[in-house]
C-alpha cells in the first residue's frame, strides 16, 4: 500500500494568516467571533486589529445578524466559529439575515468533519455542506490544505456577496504545492493528475487521499485522473462533465455525509449532462461518535481503500 | 434635502441636557403629523385592501412611531438613498411593511402610485422588506427576531466609522418572545452601543392572542433595564411623548436606549383596534369602506 509521506499543516493558522493579511490590505474588513476565537484563530486577527474584531460570545444567531447589518454598511465581514455551531444553528440567519440580501458576510468555519474526534456527534458537523449549498446566493468551498485555505480566504474578500469556507482542526497534508494548484480560483476544480479510466474527484482532506488512491490504482494498471472540487457551489461542471465522458467513471470522495454533500451536487451534475457509473465515499447517513481521528476515518468508510475500492466497483460497472 | 430640514422652521432645538426636553414642538406641528398619520394609514388599508392579504393590525400599531421617525426625528435623503451618513430604520417586525412603504413613498423613495403594486408579483414591494428591491428598506426582514441585531451591526459600523448616524430598531412586542433579541440586547449593552435606539411596538396582541396569555415579556422594562438599556416608557400614539422620548434616546451617552411604545393593535379603525383576528386578515369590501370613512378628513 503506498503511503505519501505528505508534510502537514493545519488550516487554522493559515485561515488567520490571511485574515491579517487583509486586515492590513483591506479597511472594511472586520471580523466576527462566537466566544471560540482562540480555537478558530481569529483571535490572532483580534490582537492586530482590537478595534475591527467584535466577539459576540455564545450567541451565533445574534452574531450573523449583526454582521449582515455591518455588511449593509459596506465592510466585508469574516465570521467564525465551529462548524457545528455556524451552521444549523443559524441556518435561518444566514438565509434571511445573510443570502436573501446577498450581504458580504464571509462565513469561515473551523472543526468541520467527523475528524473533530473526541468531542463526539454533537460537535461532529457533517451535514453543512448540505444546508449551505442549498441557499441561494451561497458560495461554498472547501479547501484542500493549509495554503489553499489561504488562497480561499484572500479570495473570498474580493468576492461579491456571502461565502461560506469549511475548514477542519487536525493537521492536514499539504497536497496543493504543485504548479496547476497556484492559481486558486473560486468556482474552479484543479485537476491534480492525470488519468483515463476512472475520476476521483475529492474535496477538503479527501483530496489528498484520492491522489494516493490513484497512485495505488496506478499499480493495478488503472489509470485514475483526481480533480480537487474545492468549490463545491458554484460547481464547475464543465470539468467535470469533462472528465466523466473522457474517462466514463467516477468516484467521489468527502468528509461528510454522503446525503445531499458534495458526491450528490457532482451525480446531479452527471446524471444530467453525462451519465456514467458513480460511486460516493462519504459518511453513511447516521451521526458520529467519539473516536481518534484516524478510527473515525477507517469506521466511517473514509479511507484511501474505500476510494480504491470505489474505483474498482465503479470500473466493474463501466462497460 | 432631509426631511429634518424641511421642517426645521417649524421647531427649535433646546438642548439643556439629558433629563430636559429637547426639542419643543409648535401644535401645527404635532397636528401635521397626526394628519400625516392618517394619510400613512389610509394607504396601509388601501394597499392590503388591493393585495387580498397582509398585515392591518401591527401595521397601523406601529405607524405613528414610524411616522415620528421619518417625518422628523431621521436624517435621511430619498434623493440619496446610499448616504453614508444617513440614520438608518430597521423593521424588525417586518410583517408592518404596508406602513414603511407609505412612509417611503409619502418622503420621496418612490411614487405613491406604486403602493398599489404590493405583494403583486413582479413588484418592488414584497410582502415582507427586500432590502435589494425597495429604495429606502434598509434591511431584509420578516423572520422575526433578527432585526435588532442587523441594527446592532449597522451602529457598530457607525462608531468604527466615527459617524454619528443613530440606527432605530422597531420590534415587535410578540417577537420579543425569540431568544434572538436578547442575545442582541446583552450585546448592545456590552459593546455600549448608544447610536442604537430599539422601540418597541407594545400592542400586546401577537397572532395566536394575547401576549399576556400566549407568552408574557413582562416585565418588560425592568428586563431591558436588567440587560443594560436605558428605558423610556410613552403613549405610541401621542406625538409630543414619541418627539420627546426619540430625542431623549439620541441624547443617551453609553448605553443603548430602548422606548417601549404602548400602542393598539389596529389604531385608528374602530372594528379592527384591540382585535387579535386582524393580525394578518384583509379587511372585506364593506370594512374596507367603513376603515376609509373613519380615516378620511385628510
Amino acid at each position: 500500500m503506498t503511503k505519501i509521506k505528505w508534510p502537514v499543516e493545519p488550516q487554522r493558522p493559515a485561515f488567520a494568516r490571511a485574515l491579517v493579511a487583509l486586515g492590513n490590505t483591506h479597511k472594511d474588513v472586520v471580523v466576527a467571533s462566537a466566544d471560540v476565537s482562540t480555537s478558530t484563530m481569529t483571535g490572532v486577527f483580534a490582537k492586530h486589529f482590537p478595534e475591527r474584531h467584535y466577539n459576540f460570545g455564545i450567541a451565533e444567531q445574534n452574531m450573523i445578524s449583526a454582521c449582515a447589518g455591518l455588511a449593509t454598511t459596506g465592510k466585508v465581514v469574516y465570521a467564525s466559529t465551529f462548524a457545528i455551531f455556524g451552521t444549523g444553528r443559524v441556518y435561518d440567519q444566514i438565509r434571511q439575515s445573510v443570502c436573501y440580501p446577498r450581504l458580504n458576510v464571509k462565513l469561515v468555519v473551523t472543526h468541520a468533519g467527523i475528524t473533530v474526534g473526541g468531542d463526539g456527534a454533537t460537535h461532529q458537523m457533517i451535514e453543512d455542506i448540505a444546508l449551505m449549498r442549498a441557499l441561494p446566493n451561497m458560495t461554498v468551498i472547501v479547501p484542500a490544505d493549509a495554503p489553499e485555505t489561504e488562497k480561499a480566504v484572500l479570495a473570498a474578500a474580493d468576492h461579491e456577496g456571502p461565502v461560506y469556507i469549511r475548514l477542519g482542526r487536525a493537521n492536514v497534508p499539504v497536497c496543493t504545492t504543485s504548479e496547476e494548484c497556484q492559481d486558486f480560483e473560486i468556482g474552479k476544480a484543479t485537476t491534480m493528475r492525470e488519468g483515463s479510466d476512472v475520476t476521483l474527484v475529492g474535496t477538503g482532506i479527501m483530496v489528498a487521499k484520492c491522489i494516493e488512491a490513484a497512485e495505488e490504482l496506478e499499480k493495478h494498471n488503472v489509470s485514475a485522473r483526481v480533480i480537487n472540487l474545492s468549490t463545491i457551489k458554484p460547481l464547475d461542471k464543465r470539468t467535470l462533465i469533462k472528465a466523466a465522458r473522457e474517462t466514463g467513471a467516477i468516484v467521489t470522495a468527502e468528509e461528510h455525509s454522503v446525503v445531499t454533500g458534495m458526491g450528490a451536487a457532482v451525480a446531479l451534475v452527471l446524471a444530467e449532462n453525462a451519465h456514467v457509473p458513480m460511486k460516493r465515499v462519504g459518511i453513511p447517513d447516521s451521526f458520529g461518535e467519539s473516536g481518534s481521528s484516524d478510527e473515525l476515518m477507517q469506521k466511517y468508510g473514509l479511507t484511501v481503500d474505500d476510494i480504491v475500492d470505489g474505483a474498482h466497483d465503479v470500473l466493474k460497472r463501466k462497460k | 434635502m432631509t426631511a429634518r430640514d424641511k421642517n426645521s422652521e417649524l421647531f427649535t432645538r433646546q438642548y439643556t441636557g439629558r433629563e430636559a426636553m429637547v426639542e419643543h414642538y409648535s401644535d401645527e406641528k404635532i397636528k401635521e403629523l397626526e394628519t400625516t398619520a392618517r394619510l400613512i394609514r389610509r394607504h396601509i388599508i388601501q394597499m392590503i385592501f388591493d393585495a387580498g392579504s397582509g398585515h392591518p393590525g401591527g401595521s397601523l400599531s406601529a405607524t405613528d412611531v414610524m411616522v415620528a421617525l421619518y417625518f422628523d426625528i431621521m436624517e435621511h435623503n430619498p434623493d440619496d438613498i446610499k448616504w453614508p451618513d444617513r440614520d438608518r430604520f430597521v423593521l424588525s417586525k417586518g410583517h408592518a411593511a404596508p406602513a414603511l412603504y407609505a412612509c417611503l413613498a409619502e418622503t420621496g423613495y418612490f411614487p405613491v402610485e406604486e403602493l398599489k403594486t404590493l405583494r403583486l408579483i413582479g413588484s418592488r414591494l414584497q410582502g415582507h422588506p427586500d432590502m435589494r428591491k425597495t429604495p429606502g428598506v434598509e434591511a431584509s426582514t420578516g423572520s422575526e427576531g433578527q432585526g435588532l441585531s442587523m441594527g446592532l451591526g449597522m451602529a457598530l459600523a457607525g462608531k468604527l466609522d466615527n459617524k454619528e448616524y443613530i440606527t432605530y430598531v422597531m420590534v415587535g412586542d410578540g417577537e420579543l418572545n425569540c431568544g434572538q433579541c436578547w442575545e442582541a440586547a446583552m450585546s448592545a449593552a456590552f459593546f455600549k452601543a448608544d447610536n442604537l435606539v430599539a422601540i418597541v411596538d407594545r400592542n400586546k396582541l401577537q397572532l395566536d392572542g394575547p401576549t399576556n396569555q400566549i407568552m408574557s415579556i413582562e416585565p418588560l422594562a425592568d428586563k431591558w433595564k436588567a440587560f443594560g438599556w436605558d428605558v423610556i416608557e410613552i403613549n405610541g400614539h401621542s406625538f409630543p411623548e414619541l418627539l420627546d422620548a426619540l430625542h431623549k434616546a439620541k441624547e443617551t451617552k453609553g448605553i443603548p436606549t430602548v422606548i417601549i411604545a404602548d400602542t393598539v393593535k389596529g389604531k385608528g379603525v374602530s372594528f379592527m383596534e384591540g382585535q387579535v383576528g386582524f393580525h394578518g386578515k384583509c379587511p372585506s369590501e364593506e370594512e374596507y369602506n367603513q376603515a376609509m370613512a373613519e380615516l378620511g378628513g385628510i
